[in-house]
Order: structure tokens, then C-alpha cells, then sequence
């Protein structure tokens, strides 16, 4: 046997090995026993909060819906990334179309996890990665409250995405690096109100997602955390809300919870883009909880722009 | 030669003439609502006493300012898609819909100012329905 010969059989053994452990360190993780216990009967009224603070109707209702449209959830909203373009799916109570049959056990796999009921993962383009963060028994909340919203019929169009990004079991591997669930920034002994607004942007809120930069195998870079990022889809940037340079460090907290509540920024532009159905979002919840989200904001590190 | 640049010149000025810099033009459009909803918006979230003839002077220049803005075709025509603007190629994708869009905040703001209104409970129920034109529009028409 030739040493070249000996090379590639040794060479051909090791990717059979590493594929191995790939597939294996690929594998969908779903919730443990006591996550799953945390998840608690539910609560529909308390789960109309956790669901405009999660933003669900930005992807899954109509673009531009508003009223009583937001609750319609029968997707459609494309999100242009450089990874393909991904299509929102329909998530009505509608059995066949949308997710009717599930359980809160499944709706919190999917969203703390990512992985689906028949065990495949999610695309990211879902913020599971914000929503990990997330208190199991908001989940159950959030599922009693979604059980209450109508039917809709119809399926969403397929993904368009090129290889290798149409491979979902790749996804694992991304997941091990990116879906921990720890805090995004390290705050010392936070107040109540900042401890809340904590919670509100890097769950829930997933404010993250569009407004930190990524790396280029799209993961969110935590040591540049809300300092503005090139936008995922389309063009231009999001702004920096850190109160570094280029940021809104001469915002006033009150500034930052009338915009969240009314859209307007302090010299009266109104935001627009993505931003303008997070308003209407963040709208429905008590002033407390934009003012707790001023108040993370204005205790986080300031950074100069990420983009 | 000489003929073909005079010729240049001379179109130049025709279409600077028209209109100078519509991005400009269409910014300071823009600008001009800013400073008017700094005096309409804090009345109406209670941080500014009501007081009947500043809210109406100041809708009626947004009335003004808005029914500028219904010429689309002269503060966005072709070709000012790209430079230093942040308006969405979608303007001129989908110009029925834009020039709707400039239409409904006249007409609401023209409803505004008719309505006169004298206490601030009828201020803000025609006040509200006018501030809503200015996040719909920038979401599906600004980058
Ligand atoms: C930024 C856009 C975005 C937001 C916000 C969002 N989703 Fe999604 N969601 C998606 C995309 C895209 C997918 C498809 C993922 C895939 O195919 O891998 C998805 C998939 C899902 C699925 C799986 C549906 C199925 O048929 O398997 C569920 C359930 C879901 N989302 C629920 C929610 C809930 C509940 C919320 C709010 C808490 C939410 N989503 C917020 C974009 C979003
Ligand atoms: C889907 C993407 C997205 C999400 C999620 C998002 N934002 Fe934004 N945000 C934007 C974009 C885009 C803008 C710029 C809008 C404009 O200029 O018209 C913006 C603007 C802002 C501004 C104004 C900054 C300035 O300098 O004008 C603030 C403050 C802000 N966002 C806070 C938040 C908070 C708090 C959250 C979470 C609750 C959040 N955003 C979630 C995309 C997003
Ligand atoms: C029919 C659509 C439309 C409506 C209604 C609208 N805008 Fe705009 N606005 C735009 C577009 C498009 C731009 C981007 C202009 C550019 O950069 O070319 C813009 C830009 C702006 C800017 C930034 C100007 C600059 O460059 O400094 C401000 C401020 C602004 N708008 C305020 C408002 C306010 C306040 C309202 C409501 C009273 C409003 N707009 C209503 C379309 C609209």
C-alpha cells in the first residue's frame, strides 16, 4: 500500500469519525423534565403580556398589520437575509395550517430550543436564541393566550434557501455555540426595575437580534451588545442604543419610553422600518415595563457604533 | 463642440430649475413635520397646557406641509432613488401605494384642521389618527 493510499484511508477514517461526532454534536436538545415542570397550567390574560412583549405578530401577522389583524397569525413576512430568504410560517390555532394541536411542551421546545415536534430544528431566523432566556411559565402563558386567538387557514410559502443553509441538521452545530441562555451583559446587583428591563430586551424582546452585530456565521457578538448593526434584511443599518458615541446617551429614560410607546424619537422623527411594529408591540404593555426597558438601557455598557 | 456644452449648461439650469435638489427639498419637507409635531405632540400627551389657537396654527401649517408633499413626482422623481436619501426603492416600485400613502396624511390632516378643534379631548381624538400617517409611512417607504 502506498504511503499516499495509507493517507487518504487514514485521512477518509478521520471525516467518518469526525461526521460521526458531527451528527451526533448536531443532534436536536430538547427541555429537561424540570424546565418542562416550570412550565406551569398557564394563564391566557397574563399571556396576552408575554405575547406583545415577544413581538410574535411582527413576523406572523400580515406586514403592517395593525388592530385586531395582529392577532391574525397566519404568516407570510418574508425576512431577506444573506443566508436566503426566510418566509414566516402560519402559527394560527388552524389544526392542519398553523400549530392548533400543540402542547405548551412543544411551543417551549420551539422557542426555548429551537426544535420542533418532530424533532428537527429551527432556523434562527426564529429568535429562539432571545427567547431561550425566557421564564418557562411565560411560555405556558403565552400558549394559554395564543389558544384564545382565531384560526386561520392556509399555509405559508417554503423558505428559499441555497445549500448549504437548506441543511436544518447543521443548525445543531451553530446552536452549540450560540444557544446558551446566559445574561448578555453582566450587571451588578441590578435593581428590580433594571433586573425587569434585563429580562424584557434579552428575552422576550429579542431587541438583540437587530440591534447587535454579528459575526459572519450570523451569530450576535455580546462584547458589542445593542451597539447598532448593518441590518439583516434589507439595507442601511439599526441604530446604536448603547449610550456610547453614535448611541442615544442624551436620550432621557422618559425619551426612551415615550418612543417605545409612541414611536417618536426626541426631535419628533417618527422610526420606521422594522422598528415601527416593535412600537406597536411594545405599546400594548404597562408604562412600567417600558420604563424598566429605559432603565436597562440607560445601565448597560456603552459602546461606539458595531456597524 | 462649444454648441454641445452651451446646450449642456443650458439643460442643466432647465432641469435645476424644475427643481434644485428634490432630496433636499423632500428632507426639509420632512424636517419641517418634525418641528411642528415638537409643538403638537407634547399638548397632546398632557406635558403642554392646550391652548386652542397654537394647536390650530400648527396644524395648519402641517396641512400645508403635507399637501406639498401629495407632488411625489416632483420631491421623489426618477432618478433620486440613490445619494443621501433614506427613502425605499419601494416609492418607486409601488407608486399607487406611496402617492395613497402622501394622500391619506393630507386628508387627515386637512380633517384636523376643519374639525378646529377647542378642548383637548376633541384635540387628541383628531391629533391621533394624523401622528399615526408618520410610523405607517416610514415603515413600508423609509430604509
Ligand atoms: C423575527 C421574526 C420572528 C419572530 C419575532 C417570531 N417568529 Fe416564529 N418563526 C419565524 C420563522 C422565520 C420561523 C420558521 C423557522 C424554521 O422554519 O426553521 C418561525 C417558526 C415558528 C414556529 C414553528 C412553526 C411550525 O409550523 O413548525 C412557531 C411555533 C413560532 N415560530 C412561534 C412564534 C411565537 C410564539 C413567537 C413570539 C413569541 C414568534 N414565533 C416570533 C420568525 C419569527
Ligand atoms: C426587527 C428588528 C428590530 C427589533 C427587534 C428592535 N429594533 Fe429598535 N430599531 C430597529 C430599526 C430598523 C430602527 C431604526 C428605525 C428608523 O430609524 O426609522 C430602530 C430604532 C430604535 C430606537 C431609536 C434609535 C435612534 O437613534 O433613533 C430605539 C431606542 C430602539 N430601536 C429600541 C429598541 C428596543 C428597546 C427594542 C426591543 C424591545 C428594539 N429596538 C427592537 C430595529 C429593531
Ligand atoms: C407618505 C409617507 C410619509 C409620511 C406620511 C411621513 N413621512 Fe417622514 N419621511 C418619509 C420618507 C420617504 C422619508 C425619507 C426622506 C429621504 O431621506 O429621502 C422621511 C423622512 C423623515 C424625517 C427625516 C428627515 C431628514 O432627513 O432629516 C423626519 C424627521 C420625518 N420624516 C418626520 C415625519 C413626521 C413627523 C411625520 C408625521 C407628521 C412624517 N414624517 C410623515 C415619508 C413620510
Amino acid at each position: 500500500m502506498s504511503i499516499i493510499r495509507k493517507l487518504l484511508l487514514t485521512g477518509a477514517g478521520i471525516a467518518i469519525a469526525g461526521g460521526a461526532a458531527l451528527w451526533f454534536l448536531s443532534a436536536p436538545q430538547t427541555l429537561d423534565g424540570a424546565a418542562l415542570a416550570a412550565l406551569g397550567p398557564g394563564d391566557a390574560g397574563r399571556g396576552e403580556q408575554v405575547f406583545w412583549a415577544s413581538g410574535c405578530a411582527s413576523c406572523h401577522a400580515a406586514p403592517g398589520a395593525t388592530g385586531d389583524d395582529r392577532l391574525s397569525l397566519a404568516g407570510g413576512v418574508r425576512l431577506e437575509t444573506p443566508f436566503g430568504t426566510f418566509v414566516a410560517p402560519n402559527i394560527s390555532q388552524h389544526p392542519r395550517d398553523g400549530i392548533g394541536g400543540w402542547s405548551a411542551q412543544n411551543l417551549a421546545n420551539a422557542m426555548m430550543r429551537g426544535v420542533s415536534p418532530d424533532g428537527s430544528h429551527y432556523y434562527p431566523a426564529f429568535p429562539y436564541t432571545s427567547y431561550v432566556r425566557m421564564e418557562p411559565s411565560d411560555i405556558a402563558d403565552l400558549h394559554a393566550f395564543m389558544t384564545t386567538l382565531p384560526q386561520v387557514e392556509g399555509a405559508a410559502a417554503g423558505h428559499e434557501l441555497a445549500f448549504p443553509f437548506n441543511m436544518r441538521r447543521g443548525l445543531g452545530l451553530w446552536k452549540r455555540l450560540y444557544l446558551d441562555g446566559a445574561p448578555a451583559v453582566a450587571l451588578d446587583n441590578p435593581s428590580d426595575q433594571i433586573a425587569r428591563g434585563q429580562y424584557l430586551v434579552e428575552g422576550p424582546g429579542h431587541c438583540g437580534e437587530c440591534h447587535t452585530p454579528r459575526n459572519a456565521i450570523g451569530g450576535t457578538d455580546t462584547a458589542q451588545w445593542l451597539a447598532g448593526a448593518a441590518a439583516a434584511e434589507g439595507t442601511g443599518n439599526v441604530p446604536n442604543i448603547t449610550t456610547g458615541e453614535g448611541g442615544i446617551g442624551d436620550w432621557s429614560e422618559a425619551d426612551i419610553v415615550a418612543l417605545l410607546e409612541s414611536g417618536f424619537t426626541p426631535d419628533f422623527d417618527s422610526v420606521g422600518g422594522a422598528m415601527a411594529s416593535v412600537v406597536r408591540n411594545m405599546a400594548e404593555l404597562p408604562q412600567s415595563d417600558r420604563e424598566a426597558v429605559a432603565a436597562y438601557l440607560k445601565a448597560i455598557p456603552g459602546h461606539p457604533n458595531g456597524y | 463642440m462649444k454648441l454641445f456644452a452651451l446646450a449642456t449648461v443650458a439643460f442643466s439650469i432647465m432641469v435645476a430649475g424644475a427643481s434644485a435638489d428634490p432630496i433636499a427639498d423632500r428632507k426639509e419637507n420632512m424636517k419641517e413635520r418634525g418641528a411642528l409635531m415638537r409643538i403638537l405632540a407634547p399638548v397632546a400627551q398632557g406635558q403642554q397646557p392646550f391652548d386652542a389657537a397654537t394647536v390650530l396654527d400648527a396644524l395648519e401649517k402641517l396641512s400645508a406641509n403635507a399637501e406639498a408633499a401629495t407632488d411625489i413626482d416632483a420631491l421623489w422623481p426618477a432618478g433620486t432613488e440613490s445619494g443621501d436619501t433614506k427613502s425605499s426603492p419601494r416609492i418607486w416600485e409601488d407608486r399607487a401605494g406611496y402617492q395613497a400613502a402622501s394622500d391619506k396624511f393630507a386628508a387627515d390632516t386637512a380633517a384636523a384642521v376643519e374639525a378646529a378643534p377647542q378642548d383637548i379631548d376633541a384635540y387628541r381624538a383628531v391629533f391621533g389618527p394624523v401622528a399615526a400617517n408618520c410610523g405607517t409611512c416610514h415603515e413600508g417607504y423609509r430604509l
